[in-house]
């Protein structure tokens, strides 16, 4: 982190056009417009590390939810596990990660997607716990089977408690992506760190900032959609 | 798949995972079919567990559960519960699913196609008194008593020979209890199930039960016997302190006006002889004449100066009030006389004729003896308008 500090007192130089305002490192919008286009793969790029790690995740974390609910003492050494993975500074693991899997997408992404366990794994298994105990009585003894009680009763009263998990992994991995690019893997930090030349060019922390600001925000509200579709009784109400 | 299932209880016990007691010692009784069986007693008294038992829900330790005398233990849990509605106090309707989806669920467990479950749906709404509007409601869109009555609809839904409730009208304030019993009574006059209903309520269990079974601590059936037989003849000091010093009081619940013997009363017209008047007097249970109308409906009790003539006078002691019907249940009527601060009461029929007179001494006549046929409990509900 120290040799981008000292990057960082760089003067951003060789830029096409509008010297004045881009020497001066100000907010330059045709600087912006101009160089618009060369956002489209970072971002795009972007976009694929978020979804993948966090779909990733979501399937460990939910299989791993599935298998504690049935053995409850799981959940404690899951927790644990997860816990540290996500207490691991993601700079680390990628150059821990390096030697094994070498630079680019799948080192970024074993590390996105550890980072997210934790969460997702939690919010599974607390949206199971909360469904109230009559409800899970009446469903068997009316003849559920277990599958059938977890699939048409739990899980669904569990969704809002699921895409919550969702939302927060998918926001944070959109912060934690921009990292990913030290792992060789591209995405917004490119532009926003500068590629590691320089940082700090303001125009450029706006744009590739704004983006990734941008992008939480689409994916949240996608995910708080797809809730309020696929739970219209939480809705529903006296 | 039959109506109502018979089922039997052979020396059941259930012990719980480092409990110290059985929570069942040894239970043994046999429900008829289309008979509203109570599982009555005080907490810890067995009787929620004697139920989760019949379904699977638990397992017994020993013994056997028969329905239709086929042994519960035969069968896969999930397929049984199938086939027994299920209804709880907490009621558990899936707050995700609407009213239809709820009242729906076994039979969707059961692949019935998608017609002929929501055909079904609407009738079972229809039957529980809810407009067909709220199959589209949520749960959490209903009152307390209509997410009751869901919960009994669902219960009912694949036509189950066997139903189980514990406590279902437990959480419901007790105007809306009290129309709930009373709308379930009537269900069950129409369908005939066989009911295993679990109460702490002595009340409860003797307005609900065609036969009681008091349990006491570790499952212990003090006694298993019809309401009114309970009441009369209580088997041990247990039941008696269960049922309550005012049991005498609890049976006048349990019986109609018509279901005990009527004093003879004579009636007279006016203008009737009065030769022919004092030979119905002679021949009455009261030494007292009661003028009726063209139609023999009670018009008053007539005085002594009625009969100074040939024919009967038109000359009141007292109005005919209060007069009671023969469908009036015998609590109510005991109620009116004494509201009325008299002794006896006319009786009328259905027409307004009367049919005899109620008398104080008859009515506590009929609670020191056997009655050779009581009613079943849902030939005693409440008029619409009462329960309404």
């Amino acid at each position: 982190m120290s040799g981008l500090l000292v990057l960082a007192q760089i003067v951003p130089r060789n830029r096409a056009g509008h010297q004045t305002c881009v020497q001066r490192n100000g907010f330059c919008p045709r600087w912006i417009v101009d160089n618009i286009g060369n956002y489209k793969e970072p971002f795009l790029r972007h976009v694929e590390l978020t979804v993948l790690a966090v779909a990733f995740g979501f399937a460990i974390a939910f299989a791993l939810a599935l298998v504690a609910h049935r053995r409850r003492w799981l959940v404690g050494p899951i927790t644990a596990v997860t816990g540290i993975l996500y207490t691991l500074p993601s700079l680390a693991v990628f150059f821990l990660l390096q030697p094994i899997t070498g630079r680019g997408v799948t080192t970024a992404l074993i590390a996105l997607t550890a980072y997210t366990l934790l969460i997702l794994f939690r919010n599974v298994t607390l949206g199971l716990d909360n469904v109230p105990a009559e409800i899970k009585d009446a469903a068997r003894g009316q003849g559920f089977s277990d599958r059938q009680l977890l699939w048409r009763v739990e899980l669904p009263l569990a969704l809002p408690e699921i895409i919550a998990g969702l939302r927060i992994a998918a926001t944070t991995t959109v912060g934690l992506a921009t990292l990913a690019f030290l792992a060789g893997a591209g995405g917004l930090g490119e532009p926003l760190f500068d590629g590691g030349e320089g940082i700090n060019f303001q125009s450029n922390v706006v744009v590739a900032g704004g983006l990734c600001v941008l992008l939480a925000i689409a994916l949240d509200l996608l995910l708080l959609g797809v809730q309020r579709a696929a739970s219209p009784w939480q809705r529903a109400r006296g | 798949m039959k109506t109502a299932a018979t089922l039997e209880f052979r020396h059941v016990r259930k012990e719980y995972d480092g409990a110290p007691a059985p929570a069942i010692t040894d239970l043994s009784f046999a429900v008829g079919a289309g008979e509203i069986c109570v599982l009555v007693g005080p907490s810890g008294s067995g009787k929620t567990t004697a139920m989760r038992l019949a379904n699977r829900m638990l397992e017994p330790t020993s013994g056997d559960i028969l329905l239709d005398g086929r042994s519960v233990m035969a069968r896969k849990p999930a397929d049984l519960r199938r086939e027994i509605g299920y209804a709880i106090q907490q009621i558990g309707l899936f707050p995700h699913q609407t009213v239809a989806g709820n009242i729906g669920t076994v039979p969707r467990l059961l692949h019935w196609d998608r017609r002929r479950i929501e055909d079904r749906v609407f009738e079972l709404l229809d039957l529980i008194g809810l407009p067909a509007e709220m199959a589209r409601r949520y749960p959490a869109q209903l009152s307390g008593g209509q997410r009751q009555r869901v919960g009994v609809a669902r219960a009912l839904a694949a036509d189950p020979p066997l139903l189980l409730m514990d406590e279902p009208f437990g959480a419901i304030d007790p105007i809306n209890r009290e129309r709930l019993q009373n709308e379930f009574l009537r269900l069950q006059a129409r369908l005939r199930k066989t009911v295993v209903f679990v109460t702490h309520d002595i009340d409860e269990a003797i307005k609900m039960g065609d036969r009681i079974a008091i349990l006491k601590e570790g499952g212990r059936l003090a006694q298993y016997a019809p309401p009114a037989e309970l009441l009369m003849e209580p088997a041990d000091r247990f039941v008696e302190d269960f049922v309550g010093a005012d049991r005498a009081l609890k049976r006048l619940a349990l019986q109609r006006v018509r279901d005990i013997d009527l004093w003879k009363a004579a009636t007279v017209r006016v203008g009737e002889p009065v030769e022919q008047a004092r030979a119905k007097l002679a021949a009455a249970d009261l030494d007292i004449m009661l003028l009726v109308d063209d139609a023999a409906r009670p018009v008053g009790w007539l005085s002594e100066t009625a009969l100074q003539g040939e024919r009967v006078r038109a000359e009141l002691r007292s109005s005919a009030e209060p007069v009671v019907e023969l469908d009036d249940i015998l609590r109510d009527a005991l109620a009116d006389l004494l509201m009325a601060e008299t002794q006896y009461g006319p009786v009328v029929d259905g027409s307004g004729a009367v049919a005899g007179v109620l008398s104080i001494e008859a009515l506590s006549h009929a609670l020191t003896t056997e009655p050779d046929d009581l009613p079943s409990p849902t030939e005693l509900i409440p008029g619409e308008d009462a329960a309404g």
